[in-house]
């Protein structure tokens, strides 16, 4: 059995390994007339470019994609260095129309990952490109097999059921170790290459493409890749929750439902959607944690897509002002943040292992408010922003410029927080890093939850033994003992509901439950078992 | 000045005494400890061992707390108390005046005079120290081939899980019959037996231990089986036959001892302005019933917040409600609330419930006369604490608990809930014909 997990770790760490060698193979040769259609579908007119291109990319020489990207960003920068030399010697000539002629020339910093990206899918060739069903197998394939052999002999290893946190303090990969330390450095990395160096990891689109056409009909993006990838491993660590918690049918009914909302509704559906042409929508996903929906071109796109466009416009806002609240009036905050949610569901598959490094202290309590309060605000004006832009025309409000708080929303939270820190952060901060300090739409539920919800975790009384187990596996770090051990019930507006803490509790202190308002803070008198009236029935037995 | 109070012990009963005086005055406090710079949770040492905790989890306070609380730690080991001078002497010779003294000093393992009770590898299982040297000791299944552990009550079966943890093979000597069967009923108990041996733990019943064996350098190499006089070779023994109050250095110190420290209901030595509480505490007659000493956290908690409201002006006695207590088998856990003896006493019956799984049982004790319900066993369900200890005040009938078995469920949602198979089981050995009530919060919220 021990031997299994062994095999299955050497035949994860080769599909790992492959998976992250491919994007040093290949070359990219990029044809004239594919570099042709391309200016064209972008309406580039503009000689200067192409002939920068062609001599950067055109070249007859084999490129890696490393290569290949630089020159392609080479490119453009002459072309801005030339242009921005024109305006300005205009500048300086006063010469006004011909300064402003030139701009359009430039192209937006912004955007050199992305054509260098949408070159390179043009002009990749080798072995990646001519075997994409024999890479799936050799990255995905060894992958999700040697993750399986990992995870399906701890049904026989663990025991009997039951909460198995055996070791979890003596493991590098588990207690902030060097294991984690090298897992943090592998995300973060990944995050960083996937956010801001797609044309990098072109190679993992290759291999996706089939999939892709065959779901949307269109070639596959670094974002489908990412997507994929979060399905499969959503589903593969799953199985490792299943076993983990099978005894445990909260849990067991909750991972099920992350599951189902991730792969249907925010991964296929969307696809399928694109390939009937209609704007990708991922209909759980609620404002302000997508942050781009009041975006004007999402708008756009979507007033322009007729009846679903416009169906979608009302569920996002019903959803969002409606439906999340009043859910959590009723369930609290964890019918989104652990049932629904991808960000939930992926901390609470891939992260499950790491939701012990959440720190308990009182600063990062403090930290948390700060900041989850600090991002919604953030998220709430640059929308604001955004909407009286869009519908008035104006370029700023309030001194603020649209473009501006969008771009820097979009990178520092969007990118940085929720991606690379979020999610790359959880093998040292544990697993919810993001939900904790960063999601807006926690903060909003938090409110909700903490004043008006008939969600509370119930304290058992006084049978707390201050073990400390519940503080310990809280993911959001929540101090739960510190109530428990008053026999206080536990309402924070952080909590997600994972219902870890109550399975970890080895007194069955900790009951979540939906109930009556009234009782919820303060359920009777706290009881700890002192000065209640003398049990009469013994006096009687003491008297006979 | 403020008066100073100090405390030896920052076990829970000192700590909880230490904040309580707190919250109700401006004293000065001191605790006072040899084993820890902080209050740690003494029930959570098996879950260092087994790596679900480091020892800073097990602190229920951050460090900062007792600054900010201004009650002052020292670490230092009391040698004598001279109630005459109110002084305490250290173990360095200096020396501490008070004005009042709380003795919350806990207990310590028995021994029962084996021979070879004192070698090396022979160990405890109470203190922070004992939690290191058991890492030294059993650090592994190659360091430690075999562990035997000696006395089958609470800590006896947490230390075999924490060796098992670790792959450890451990054998598990219990004087009684069956586990902990002067104190669960048979059907629990045997419940119990089966889930020890389902978890490949080696439990030997109704056996003593007559010797541990020595190596040529003086550690345990085996020990010896007084009924059978097999010798089971091991590295590690675990003594774990009870426990007794940490009194030996209070033996001249003119405070009244018994097995324990002896206090009246408010908690009050012989020695004015000297108190005890907790596991050291041994009341002159059990109150309602409860013994004179009892070693569990619970109380140790009650008569921490007891004595907190003596010292500040406001005498109290102690007055312990209801009875519950809760502990976990390996992966079965354990509540109680009320009173169910292993046998039925006098004029009491048990009614007994078993799932099929072998995994949940519970367990009614019932005044047969009158039908009132005196206490209840569970093992595998999870029940609530707030309803149980109403239903005891206000004495209700074991009928009436069943038809409401619902209302005191506290297993986490989408488990699978077994009140009509219990009451179907009630009412057939009965012959009676209760009906399970759904679940009412608003009953659940009434006030007794
Ligand atoms: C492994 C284990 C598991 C347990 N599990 C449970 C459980 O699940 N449920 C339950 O109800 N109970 C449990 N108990 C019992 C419970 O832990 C004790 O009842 C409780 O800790 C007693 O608290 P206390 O404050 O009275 O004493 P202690 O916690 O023993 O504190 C006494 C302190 O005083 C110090 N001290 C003593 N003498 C001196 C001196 N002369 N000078 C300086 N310092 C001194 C000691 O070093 C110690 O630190 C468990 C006990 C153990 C050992
Ligand atoms: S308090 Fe409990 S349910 Fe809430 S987030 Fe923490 S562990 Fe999960
Ligand atoms: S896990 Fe349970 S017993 Fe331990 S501190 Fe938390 S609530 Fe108390």
């Amino acid at each position: 059995m021990k031997a299994l997990t062994y095999i299955g770790l050497a035949i994860f760490l080769i599909g790992l390994s492959i998976f992250t060698g491919s994007i040093f193979l290949g070359n990219f040769e990029l044809k004239q007339s594919d570099l042709t259609t391309f200016l064209e579908n972008k309406g580039i007119e503009n000689e200067l470019l192409q002939k920068e291109l062609q001599s950067a990319v055109i070249t007859g020489e084999k490129m890696d994609i490393f290569t290949f990207s630089s020159n392609v960003r080479g490119a453009l920068e002459k072309n801005n260095a030339h242009y921005d030399a024109l305006i300005a010697k205009y500048d300086a000539e006063k010469d006004w129309t011909k300064k402003g002629e030139q701009y359009q020339y430039r192209i937006n910093d912004k955007d050199f990952r992305a054509m260098s990206f949408s070159l390179a899918k043009k002009s990749g060739t080798g072995f990646v490109v001519e075997n994409r069903g024999l890479m799936w197998f050799l990255t995905f394939g060894l992958g999700i097999i040697g993750a399986l052999l990992f995870i399906l002999p701890q049904l026989k290893l663990l025991g009997p059921p039951g909460i198995k946190n055996n070791g979890v303090y003596h493991n590098p990969a588990t207690n902030r170790g060097w294991i984690a330390w090298l897992v943090l450095v592998y995300l973060v990395v990944f995050y960083i290459m996937l956010y801001f160096m797609a044309d990098y990891v072109v190679n993992w689109t290759f291999i996706l493409d089939p999939i892709s056409k065959a779901l949307s009909g269109g070639e596959a993006s670094q974002w489908f890749v990412y997507g994929f990838l979060y399905c499969v491993i959503m589903i593969v660590m799953a199985v490792r929750m299943y076993i983990k918690y099978r005894h445990n049918k909260y849990q067991v009914v909750r991972t099920t439902s992350v599951l189902f909302f991730q792969i249907v509704i925010a991964f296929l559906i969307p696809e399928i959607m694109t390939s009937l042409n209609m704007p990708a929508y991922d209909f759980k996903n609620a404002f302000p944690l997508d942050y781009d929906f009041f975006f004007d071109w999402n708008l756009d796109s979507l007033i322009n897509s007729g009846g679903i466009g416009l169906f979608i416009l009302v569920w996002g806002i019903v959803l969002t002002l409606v439906i999340v609240p009043v859910m959590v009036y009723f369930f609290g905050k964890r019918w989104y943040c652990s049932w629904v949610c991808g960000c939930g569901g992926l901390a609470e598959t891939l992260g499950d292992p790491y939701r012990q490094n959440s720190s308990k202290k009182m600063f990062s309590w403090k930290l948390e408010r700060w900041l989850i309060h600090s991002v919604l605000v953030f998220s709430l004006v640059m929308t604001l922003v955004t909407l009286y832009c869009y519908f008035t025309g104006a370029s700023s409000f309030i001194g603020i410029p649209s473009n501006w708080i969008k771009d820097t929303y979009s990178v520092l939270i969007g990118a940085w927080f929720a991606g690379v820190i979020g999610t790359g952060f959880y093998p040292i901060f544990g697993n919810r890093v993001w939900c904790r300090f960063g999601c807006p739409l926690a903060a909003y539920l938090g409110f909700v939850q903490r004043f008006k919800s008939r969600f509370r975790i119930t304290t058992n009384g006084g049978q707390c033994i201050s073990c400390g187990n519940c503080s310990t596996y809280c993911e959001m770090g929540i101090d739960v003992r510190a109530y428990a051990q008053k026999g206080e019930n536990i309402i924070r507006s952080s909590c997600v509901g994972c219902g870890v803490c109550s399975a970890v509790c080895p007194r069955g202190v900790l009951k979540l439950e939906n109930g009556p308002l009234d009782g919820r803070i303060n359920p009777t008198d706290v009881l700890l078992g002192n000065d209640v009236d003398l049990m009469d029935y013994v006096n009687n037995k003491n008297a006979s | 000045m403020e008066e100073h109070i100090v405390i030896i012990g920052n076990g829970i009963s000192g700590v909880t005494t230490a904040r309580h005086i707190r919250k109700l005055s401006d004293k000065k406090i001191t605790i006072i400890s040899a084993e820890t710079d902080h209050f740690f949770s003494r029930t959570a040492l098996m879950y260092i061992y087994m790596g679900h905790m480091k020892y800073e989890h097990t602190k229920p306070y951050e460090n900062y707390f007792w600054k900010k609380n201004r009650i002052e730690l020292k670490r230092a080991f009391v040698k004598t108390v001279d109630h005459a001078n109110k002084q305490l002497q250290f173990a360095d010779n200096t020396m501490m005046s008070y004005d009042k003294l709380v003795l919350a000093v806990g207990s310590k393992p028995n021994k029962f005079g084996w021979p070879g009770q004192d070698l090396e590898g022979v160990q405890g299982m109470y203190s922070k120290q004992d939690l290191d040297m058991l890492e030294k000791n059993a650090p592994n299944n190659k360091a430690c081939n075999r562990a035997v552990i000696v006395g089958g009550g609470l800590i006896g079966i947490e230390l075999a899980e924490m060796l098992h943890s670790r792959n450890i093979p451990v054998t598990f000597l219990v004087r009684e019959e069956s586990f902990w069967g002067g104190v669960l009923p048979s059907g629990e108990s045997g419940m119990i037996n089966r889930h020890i041996l389902n978890s490949h733990i080696d439990l030997r019943l109704g056996v003593n231990l007559k010797e541990i064996l020595s190596d040529e350098n003086g550690r345990a190499r085996a020990v010896v089986i007084a009924e059978t006089g097999e010798e089971i070779p091991c590295n590690v023994v675990g003594l774990t036959a009870g426990v007794s109050p940490n009194i030996d250095f209070l033996r001249d110190s003119g405070i009244e001892l018994g097995r324990g420290i002896k206090v009246n209901p408010m908690l009050e030595t012989n020695i004015p302005d000297i108190y005890a509480v907790g596991d050291c505490a041994e009341q002159h007659e059990g109150i309602n019933g409860r013994r004179p000493i009892e070693a569990v956290w619970y109380t140790g908690r009650m008569m921490g917040e007891t004595v907190a409201q003596t010292l500040c002006d406001n005498p109290t006695e102690y007055k312990p409600g209801h009875w519950f207590n809760s502990a976990k088998f390996i992966d079965i856990e354990y509540q109680t609330y009320g009173w169910v003896f292993s046998k039925p006493r006098e004029g009491e019956i048990h009614f007994h419930w078993k799932h099929p799984d072998d995994t949940k049982c519970i367990t009614i004790n019932t005044e047969e006369a009158t039908g009132k319900f005196i206490g209840i066993n569970t093992f595998g369900i999870r029940m609530r604490h707030q309803i149980f200890d109403r239903w005891l005040t206000e004495e209700r009938t074991t009928d009436y608990i069943l038809e409401h078995l619902k209302d005191a469920n506290f297993d986490p949602e989408f488990y699978a809930l077994f009140e009509k198979d219990i009451v179907a089981h009630y009412n057939k050995t009965y012959s009676k014909n209760i009906q399970v009530k759904s679940k009412s919060w608003a009953r659940i919220f009434s006030k007794a």
